[in-house]
């Protein structure tokens, strides 16, 4: 098993026709993942990299039976086709657009908690986010698919390259991965650590843990407190912005100190005050976990 | 974007929300002759982006022309340091003169993203004056956080139960609750991450007053605010305007090892591997997703600009974008900007082996390392 991805995922790609849309549709091809349609509004009937594009997401539906959505679309339009392929009936949104407006995720998470009060069991990622992978079986994103190694660490980051050096550290240390997941860099996501912790938690082929945050919102502690409560895995973390000025966008719209709020040393604290392994240099995640996993070999 | 005062109040203005009456804006080299003032006395208040600047003298009252005058021209170009500004002072170059009026009590309200809940909330305090954190620390009992739903705005109920809790007079109340629903409606509609009126002060004729403003606009929603958009940029030093200009994320910092990364948690990270090596970092900078021979040439210009730059460091992980690529870009680029100081390259990722090969083959000084750490302990050792 998995989380959120496995062989059997259908991606309908969204914004498909734009250049970075079929670009990474083409990569996410050429690992294995299962494409089968396209959305671009006004370009419907026309086939792109071998699969048909519909104008609407409805429509996609009827014909290809997919049940995740990769979103490409432009940020002002982003939230709509969030919306779109949620209200159309597809239950996992990955969102890789970056420069959403805040105010247009408020409301996108406004209409997924009334989704999921009316009984649908949904689940949206990103945005401004790398994607999802389940190595040797499917990826939703925009991430080097080479460097993943299917194994038992669950991967979960608000960064995509600071994920890739993880991942890459791990792979060639030997431990692969279950699933990595990145839920973005902007201030209102998808998806929280908490979310994704709770699958892997559950999830029986991932047997530790590694979260990867930064400076910004409290969402690190918030995940702390729940690992500390829940979680009985080992749980490695790493956390970018100890050094980072107050009140200065570190490039994601999500990472700044506002105040006395979002700080390193906050996060730092709360997480080794649950119990996890904070690890502080950035070119030791690989051997630091190889080193505390060390000779469960079962793990590898 | 964050606006200075005047600016968020022209919003102010626009959605109703009562604010003194202004005389004018003066700019660096002109003339108070130039604004007409028909009543005293005046409030002139320096038009920087910082707290707190009261205590510093960026606040003052002027009972006739000549203290206004003698007040405008020793405030303009006047250097502030403010609880929040740290050491870099900030010159001043706009003041503005309002009417100043009689305050018998000051009140905090703010609307703001709760990241937590994913949607706004209005903060109020019948203690205004104070900032939000000295509140937070000093007196947390008597803040008030009321969830907002994006869609409604703040309602009518949500409103008078404010208007209660704060104490505002029986006869305000009508003027408080309009206030307090336009507040929330502007930060809505104008794409706002922060919306603070500290003080909202309640004068002694009984009215409501925004004393002050302060307003962030998301930069990422500017595309739907044209006018917004083109107000001008006070929080970006040149560097990083011209940065922005060309399409690179550029923040300038204090120390002397200029840095070039791919994605801005990498180039974050990579700050602090700087620090841990015990070194400092000039900048951060994330040169994006595609690193291609144009963009590493404009990113080494930018960082040489800063001349307090001793080394560069380069930590690249080439995924989707070879290694191979980017070392030829590095090569390139180098041939393009006269680099005077050490160059270290850490290249890790996809056709990793190809790409060091370049680096090597170059006859160019190219330092080298293997992973983050490496390069950041030869940067520091390199930049002393």
């Amino acid at each position: 098993m998995s989380i959120i991805l496995n062989k059997k995922s259908k991606i309908l790609v969204c914004g498909i026709t734009g250049s970075q849309g079929s670009f990474h549709a083409k990569q996410c091809m050429e690992y294995g993942s299962k494409i089968v349609g396209g959305v671009t509004p006004g370009k419907g009937g026309q086939e792109h990299l071998g699969v048909p594009v519909f104008n609407t997401v409805k429509e996609a539906l009827i014909k290809t039976k997919a049940n995740v959505s990769l979103i490409f679309v432009p940020p002002p339009f982003a939230a709509d086709s969030i919306l779109e392929s949620f209200y159309c009936g597809i239950d996992t949104v990955i969102c890789i657009t970056e420069g959403i407006p805040v105010m247009d995720m408020a409301k996108v998470k406004r209409h997924i908690f009334k989704l999921r009060s009316s009984g649908r069991n949904i689940i949206m990622i990103g945005p401004n986010c790398p994607g999802v992978i389940t190595p040797q079986e499917c990826k939703a994103g925009i991430m080097p698919g080479y460097i993943h190694k299917k194994g038992h660490i669950g991967i979960v980051s608000r960064s995509g390259t600071l994920t890739y050096e993880a991942v890459w550290q791990l792979t060639k240390e030997g431990l692969g991965q279950s699933t990595v997941v990145g839920i973005g860099g902007d201030p209102i996501q998808g998806s929280n650590f908490i979310d994704i912790i709770k699958l892997f938690n559950e999830d029986k082929e991932t047997k530790a843990i590694v979260m990867i945050g930064e400076i910004g919102g409290s969402a690190e502690e918030d995940a702390a407190i729940y690992i500390k409560k829940n979680v009985k895995k080992p749980v490695f973390s790493f956390i970018a912005g100890k050094t980072a000025p107050k009140g200065r966008r570190m490039g994601h719209a999500g990472a700044i100190i506002e105040g006395n709020s979002g700080t390193y040393e906050a996060k730092v604290e709360t997480l080794k005050r649950c119990g996890v392994n904070v690890i502080e240099n950035l070119s030791t995640i690989g051997s630091t976990v190889a080193l505390k996993l060390g000779k469960k070999r079962a793990l590898r | 974007m964050k606006l200075v005062e005047y600016e968020g109040k022209e919003i102010f203005r626009r959605y109703s929300i009562p604010v003194p009456r202004k005389f004018g804006i003066l700019k660096l080299g002109e003339d108070l002759g130039k604004i007409k003032i028909d009543k005293f006395p005046v409030v002139i208040k320096a038009q920087v982006l910082a707290g707190g600047r009261g205590k510093a003298g960026g606040v003052k009252i002027a009972n006739n022309l000549q203290e206004a005058k003698e007040i405008a021209s020793k405030m303009l170009a006047m250097k502030l340091i403010t609880h929040q500004t740290g050491e870099h002072a900030l010159t001043v170059e706009e003041i503005s003169i309002e009417e100043a009026s009689e305050i018998k009590r000051e009140i905090y309200i703010s609307v703001v993203m709760d990241r937590k809940i994913s949607s706004p909330v209005l903060i109020s305090s019948m203690e205004g004056g104070m900032s939000i954190e000295e509140l937070a620390k000093n007196k947390p009992e008597m803040i008030i956080k009321m969830p907002i739903d994006i869609e409604s705005g703040l309602m009518d109920f949500q409103a008078r139960e404010l208007a209660y809790t704060l104490k505002i007079e029986k006869e305000l109340i009508c003027q408080f609750t309009e206030l307090a629903k336009n507040m929330v409606k502007l930060f809505i509609e104008e794409d706002a991450s922060l919306v603070e009126i500290n003080p909202l002060a309640i004068t002694k004729n009984n009215s409501i007053l925004a004393v002050d403003s302060k307003v962030v606009i998301e930069d990422n929603a500017l595309f739907r605010h044209k006018e917004l958009a083109e107000l001008p940029d006070r929080e970006s030093s040149d560097i990083e305007k011209e940065a922005k200009k060309i399409g690179i994320n550029y923040i300038g910092l204090d120390g002397n090892i200029g840095c070039m990364v791919n994605g801005a948690g990498l180039a974050m990270a990579t700050l602090d591997t700087i620090k841990l090596a015990g070194g400092n970092a000039a900048n951060f900078l994330d040169v994006g997703g595609g690193a291609n021979v144009e963009q590493i040439t404009k990113a080494f210009k930018i960082i040489l600009k800063d001349n307090k730059v001793k080394a560069i460091m380069v930590n690249i992980f080439g995924g989707i974008m070879k290694c191979d690529n980017i070392a030829q870009g590095i090569v390139e680029a180098s041939k393009n900007v006269e680099i005077k100081v050490p160059l270290i390259v850490r290249l890790e990722g996809t056709r990793v082996k190809e790409g060091k090969e370049i680096l090597k083959n170059s006859g160019l000084k190219i330092n080298q390392a293997d992973n983050a750490w490496e390069a950041a302990k030869l940067a520091v050792e390199l930049a002393r």
